[in-house]
Formats: C-alpha cells, sequence, structure tokens
C-alpha cells in the first residue's frame, strides 16, 4: 500500500492535505450546499433591510452585547410559538450580517419584538427595566438616552453590507447620515428592535 | 426538503455523506486483524526517542463492534430520515411538520374549551374558575410586561384593577382594545401655552381632583383649559372615553399628579400605545383574557368572594406608582 502509516507521519506535505481534507468533511457537507439553498438565501416576502436608523441601533444592540442574553431564533415548538410568534424560517435573516441568533437565553427571545411593546415602554426599559418589569434581572443601560450616535461611519457599513449583498440604493446610503441626525444611541436602538421580525405576523 | 438551486447540491451531500460512511467501514475492516495468541506484539517500526516504541495492535472487539453498529445505525437513519441531499426518507419528516403535528394535537386538547368559552358571556367566563387560571397564564405571558404582574400597572402604563377606564371596562371595550390596540395621543402644548400658561392649567388640573393649588393660578387656567383642554378632556374635565381622555377629576392618575409631572405632560404631550393583539392571540383567546381582565375589577356572580378579595372598590387614590418613575 502506498500510504503507510508510517509514510503519512513522515511526509509532512502528505500530513497536511489529509488533515485537512478530514477537517473539511463537515464543513463542505453542512455549510458549503447551504449558499446554493433557496430558503437560506432569498429573503422571504416582506423582507425589508434595516434602515440607517435601524441599523446603527442594530450596531449599538451588538456593542451593549444584547445578544449575550437574548437569542433571535424562535424554535418550532408550540412552547415558544405560544410565547413569541411564528417560529423564524432561514429566509428572515438574509440581511443579517452577522446574524444574531445566539444559543442561550437569559432574556427572552427578541426574534419578534418588533411591535410587542410601544417605544415609550422600551425607552423606559432600557433606562431601568425595573420601572415597568420589577422582577426583571436586566440591566440599566441609561447612558444611552444621553449618547448622540455617531453617523460618521454609517455610509462606509451600508456600503459594505451591500458588498455582502444587501440591496442597499445609492440615494439610502447618500442620506443615511442625515437620518441620523440629533437621535440619540436610545432613539436608534428602539428603531432596531421595533423592525425585528416583523415580516411573519401571525402565529402560525 | 431540498430547494436547492440544482440537484447538483443533492447529490453531492448524499454522494459524500455516503462515501464517508463506507469509508469508514472500510477503514474498519481494514485495521481489524486479528491478533495471534501467543505472537509477539507488533510495532509500528519507528523508534523515537532512542527505544520509544508504538505498539500496534488490533482494535478492541467490543469497540470495533460498537463502531459497526454506528454504521449499520447511520445507514438506517438515513433511509428514514432527511440527510442524503437527494431523499427525503420513507417518514417524510420535517421539523415544520413536527411542529404542525404538535399544533394540531393542542388544538384537539385545547380548541373545544375555548369553544364552549366562546359560547359563554364574558361575565359567565369570568365565574369559571379554570377559565380565569387561563386568562392568568394568558396576562402574565403577554401583558404583565407594561400592566405589571398583579395588574397594578406603572407610571404611563394603566391600572387594570381600580375599575377606572380610559376607554370603557365594559367586556366588549375591553375585547376592542385587546383586539385592536389603543393609541392615546395627547399633543404638545408647551409651544401654545408657554411655560406660564402651562403652570396655570397644571394648577385648575390640580384643583379638579381636589388636590393642594394655587387657586390664583388655577384661575388663570381655567380659561385657557377650556380652550385647548376641553375639546378632549371635556368641559368638566371628565374625559372622554371615545378619545381615551382620561378623566382629569377622579385623582387617578397615568403619568402622576405632581404639579411637575403635569406640567411636563402639558409641555411635551404624551403618546400612549397598546400594541393590537388580533393576529396574534386570535378571537377565542382574547375572548378568555378580556374575561380575566375584566375580573380584576369586577365580581362575576357566582364567585365565592372568599376565594379572592374584592377588588372593585371606587375612588382608591394613587393606583399609580410614581415611585417608578424614570
Amino acid at each position: 500500500m502506498a500510504f503507510t502509516q508510517e509514510k503519512i507521519e513522515r511526509n509532512v506535505g502528505w500530513l497536511i492535505v489529509l488533515t485537512l481534507l478530514v477537517v473539511s468533511v463537515g464543513g463542505l457537507l453542512e455549510i458549503v450546499p447551504l449558499f446554493f439553498q433557496k430558503s437560506t438565501t432569498t429573503p422571504v416576502a416582506g423582507l425589508k433591510p434595516y434602515n440607517a436608523v435601524q441599523l446603527a441601533g442594530r450596531d449599538i444592540y451588538i456593542r451593549e452585547g444584547c445578544n449575550n442574553c437574548h437569542s433571535q431564533m424562535i424554535r418550532p415548538f408550540r412552547a415558544e410559538t405560544e410565547r413569541y410568534g411564528h417560529y423564524s424560517v432561514a429566509g428572515e435573516f438574509v440581511y443579517d450580517h452577522p446574524f444574531l441568533w445566539g444559543s442561550k437565553r437569559t432574556g427572552p427571545d427578541l426574534a419578534r419584538v418588533g411591535g410587542r411593546y410601544s417605544d415609550e415602554w422600551h425607552r423606559i426599559h432600557l433606562i431601568n427595566p425595573r420601572a415597568v418589569v420589577p422582577e426583571s434581572i436586566m440591566p440599566a443601560y441609561p447612558w444611552l438616552e444621553n449618547a448622540p450616535v455617531d453617523n460618521s461611519t454609517i455610509q462606509a457599513r451600508m456600503r459594505t453590507l451591500r458588498k455582502l449583498g444587501v440591496p442597499y440604493t445609492d440615494e439610502e446610503i447618500a442620506e443615511a447620515p442625515k437620518a441620523l441626525q440629533g437621535k440619540t444611541e436610545l432613539d436608534v436602538l428602539i428603531a432596531y428592535l421595533q423592525s425585528l421580525g416583523l415580516a411573519l405576523k401571525d402565529r402560525n | 426538503m431540498t430547494d436547492f438551486v440544482s440537484s447538483f447540491w443533492g447529490y453531492y451531500v448524499g454522494i459524500i455523506t455516503l462515501a464517508s460512511i463506507i469509508g469508514c467501514a472500510i477503514l474498519l475492516q481494514s485495521q481489524s486483524k486479528r491478533r495471534v495468541p501467543g505472537a509477539k506484539v507488533e510495532t509500528t517500526g519507528h523508534v523515537w526517542d532512542e527505544d520509544l516504541q508504538e505498539l500496534n495492535n488490533p482494535l478492541p472487539n467490543w469497540w470495533r463492534w460498537l463502531f459497526y453498529i454506528t454504521i449499520v445505525f447511520a445507514l438506517g437513519y438515513l433511509v428514514f430520515y432527511p440527510g442524503l441531499g437527494f431523499w427525503e426518507g420513507t417518514l417524510g419528516w420535517s421539523s415544520a411538520k413536527r411542529y404542525e403535528e404538535e399544533q394540531r394535537q393542542a388544538e384537539q386538547k385545547f380548541g373545544p374549551l375555548y369553544a364552549k368559552y366562546a359560547q359563554m358571556s364574558i361575565e359567565e367566563v369570568a365565574a369559571d374558575p379554570a377559565a380565569i387560571a387561563m386568562g392568568q397564564n394568558m396576562y402574565l405571558n403577554y401583558c404583565a410586561q407594561c400592566h405589571a404582574s398583579d395588574a397594578r400597572g406603572s407610571k404611563g402604563f394603566p391600572n387594570l384593577t381600580d375599575n377606572d377606564w380610559l376607554y370603557g371596562g365594559d367586556p366588549q371595550t375591553i375585547v376592542a382594545t385587546i383586539t385592536n390596540g389603543r393609541n392615546g395621543v395627547m399633543p404638545p402644548l408647551g409651544a401654545v401655552l408657554g411655560s406660564d400658561g402651562t403652570r396655570d392649567v397644571a394648577h385648575y388640573v390640580r384643583s379638579l381632583s381636589g388636590l393642594p393649588h394655587d387657586s390664583i393660578r388655577a384661575s388663570r387656567g381655567k380659561p385657557l383649559f377650556a380652550q385647548n383642554c376641553a375639546v378632549c378632556h371635556g368641559a368638566d374635565g371628565t374625559g372622554n372615553k371615545m378619545l381615551g381622555a382620561p378623566n382629569l377629576t377622579d385623582n387617578v392618575w397615568l403619568y402622576g399628579s405632581s404639579e411637575a409631572t403635569i406640567v411636563e405632560t402639558i409641555t411635551k404631550g404624551r403618546n400612549n400605545v397598546m400594541p393590537a393583539w388580533k393576529d396574534f392571540l386570535g378571537e377565542s383567546k382574547i375572548h378568555v383574557l378580556a374575561a380575566y381582565i375584566w375580573s380584576l375589577s369586577n365580581t362575576p356572580p357566582q364567585r365565592n368572594p372568599l376565594a379572592e378579595p374584592d377588588k372593585s372598590e371606587p375612588g382608591q387614590a394613587e393606583p399609580v406608582k410614581v415611585g417608578q418613575s424614570s
């Protein structure tokens, strides 16, 4: 036999090639085909890319680590859909780079939090969660209210996302800094939260 | 199951999967030599660090057979379940189908119950302890985040237990509120009234509920109230349930009764939103939930008064948790 253990062990080239082959089988099988599957690459009907304000809010969401405690994926179990709404489908996340599905819930899932509460509720809740939910263990984020949102990088971020396939128009990118003018980080974060999961409205 | 852009990917997944499993079997087979009893233990032939050798014993039998069993299991699994890209499996399983089945079973179990309650009036449903337990579960899931787990609300979020209603507390109005949501808008009047006028109106509003106030300011505020506020809150300040304009004379406060809070309310206005639950809950659940909400401030006819204290005492002052303002 050509490939004796000894030959592979003593020839570092063969060792690298064969090791790579073995470890890549899982990825080649489970990841690569997803890029060629309609349900993971086609947006669901009615899905809109985040506008400049929501996108800035999403960056605040990531910066503050909201995704460490809040998942954004409703699994197809009745116990979850009764509480959160229609289970998440892949086509809802085609404009998310990166997606924020998460796998651990310290707080509730937020995949469909959009429209669930009023803007005012979010404002009070983010400044001090205990003001509306006395049982809450969520940290307070009072500084968001006084922090003006940085609009100097939003265009670069939108252009980057466009390279990844998010259909922003030149006009939308040109208008972006103006849309963020005068907004606080709290405003944009609430705008982001209110946009989540609106594509599928009913529970079933 | 497969919605690949071309059928190539189905075969790509299937063939690599099968080849990997068969490859494992061949590898296992090729390594399955038996040791001849009494023979010398083989080594791989290389020696490291002068005398370190690598023994080349055959695989233990129990381990080898476990491996064969996993291979058989994998092949069996791929026959029944979707794992090969081009083969859906004989069971036709999918997570969406399993979810639908779960929903169907729940519908079978709870459907008749909801149908029974749908036939009853909300007052009758409220007299059924089982329905109230269901309603409370729903309340804690969907409503408690704003109205609080004891349903007493907080600043800006109405108390549901005090029998004081913005839009009306009869069963049909409660159903309408849950179904379509509400949006109570008070326009900002700071620019119209000016800071002094705003304070005058605030004192007049406090006088309506008999709270301590500056009577000179209140008398100056009265005509301003008639011009700017009466159209929604009524000439006598008793509010308008059609608009959800609060009664200002009952000393029940949604945002708080202090002068500063009233001045803030008048200056900046208020936009109070209750989301609509029509799509999410549907009619039959809203019916039971509304019965629970109604029962919080009404005593249904046949209810045991010892089971729960009567919460319908009217005119309770300070139902709003002003201390929780942000």
